[in-house]
């Protein structure tokens, strides 16, 4: 095949899933860090990664010496053209994937990974997609990761799109991205955070420990009369009581998209 | 192990389909309703996953992966609609 044939067939794929093509790759962790008690951030070299859109995800497959494989899906926290791909990954106490990928993964060690996955949950500049509506996001808990891949593309792309992000987590210490939430708070195309804590709120906080009520969350979004693009993603629970809320609220149904991680 | 939606099911389908098909809409044959399957209930376990209509939870597709075969079956859809690039003459 030319290269002409070759970019042209490319450029098809784009225009018809708007994201790369996923296939395997083999990925090597290139930094681990601890994100919070009991999460990690991954850093991956990846082989062959075509880039991904802000919101993809990817799958990891373990694989036992007796030929046993677990498969289980993460959010990237990444964005664009990079073969290095973030994760931030929650362990949970049953899993048979995240208590590795939390607390014994090491640089060096190696992964196979299958993506870019969904392009159903992903965001692209206003720029590219004609859509200049504002963007509100929820998260719940490690739900947040495919959300920050957003906002940090916002900023990246100086994006003139209102942005605002409402994030329900457990403790301060449980927060994602502490540090770069803040940072994109000050960017030139700003990020509005708004946090509710759940089980233990800082000294001096205005608001008790509670989930969060269906009167906070109202005054939290961007009212439905804007008509802004919605991004959920957190626990099943989390996901389907804000949904139902913010359709409540006159939010169009269309315009909110969800992504539910399962339990917990 | 509560359910997902069709998010999830991006990585195994992709074994079906050279494309994204998350974000295809089908149209459910027992309500109607058409949506992307993004927005599909999946209840997955040991034996197979489920894919059911988020409005009335017919059940929209099943898929199972074992060793070197993967089967998928649709009988919940009466329509798909995929996007496609438009034409360039």
């Amino acid at each position: 095949m030319s290269d002409a044939t070759t970019s042209q067939v490319m450029a098809l794929g784009a225009a018809v899933e708007s994201v790369p093509r996923s296939g395997w790759h083999a990925a090597t962790v290139g930094a681990v860090h601890r994100e919070t008690p009991n999460a990690s951030r991954l850093e991956l070299d990846v082989e062959g990664w075509p880039g991904n859109a802000a919101g993809q995800h990817l799958d990891v497959r373990l694989t036992a010496p007796d030929g046993y494989s677990a498969t289980r899906s993460y959010s990237i926290a990444s964005s664009g053209a990079s073969t290095r791909v973030v994760l931030a990954v929650d362990k949970l106490p049953d899993g048979e994937v995240s208590p590795y990928l939390v607390d014994d993964v090491r640089a060096g060690d190696m992964l196979e990974v299958h993506g870019p996955l969904g392009a159903f949950f992903v965001w692209a500049p206003a720029a590219e997609t004609g859509d200049d509506r504002p963007v509100q996001l929820i998260a719940g808990g490690s739900g947040v990761v495919p959300l920050f891949a957003m906002a940090q593309a916002h900023a990246d792309a100086d994006d003139p799109t209102p942005f605002r992000l409402l994030y329900s987590v457990r403790t301060p210490d449980d927060v994602y991205f502490s540090e770069e939430l803040r940072g994109l708070s000050d960017a030139s195309a700003p990020l509005r955070l708004d946090l509710v804590y759940t089980r233990r709120t800082p000294d001096g906080w205005p608001t008790p420990a509670g989930r969060i009520t269906r009167e906070a969350l109202e005054a939290a979004v961007i009212p439905a009369a804007d008509r802004p693009r919605v991004y959920v993603c957190g626990s099943t629970g989390f996901v389907e009581r804000v949904a139902d809320w913010l359709v409540g609220f006159g939010h169009d149904p269309r315009s909110v998209r969800t992504e539910r991680y399962g339990g917990m | 192990m509560e359910h997902v939606d069709g998010n999830a099911i991006a990585g195994p389908l992709a074994e079906f389909f050279a494309f994204d098909v998350t974000t295809a809409t089908g149209r459910c044959t027992g309500c109607g309703s058409i949506a992307e399957l993004a927005r599909a209930m999946v209840y997955r376990s040991g034996a197979g996953t489920v894919v059911r209509c988020a409005t009335c939870d017919t059940v929209l597709a099943t898929f199972v992966e074992s060793g070197d075969r993967a089967w998928i079956g649709l009988s919940g859809m009466s329509a798909i609609e995929v996007r496609r690039a438009p034409s360039t003459g």
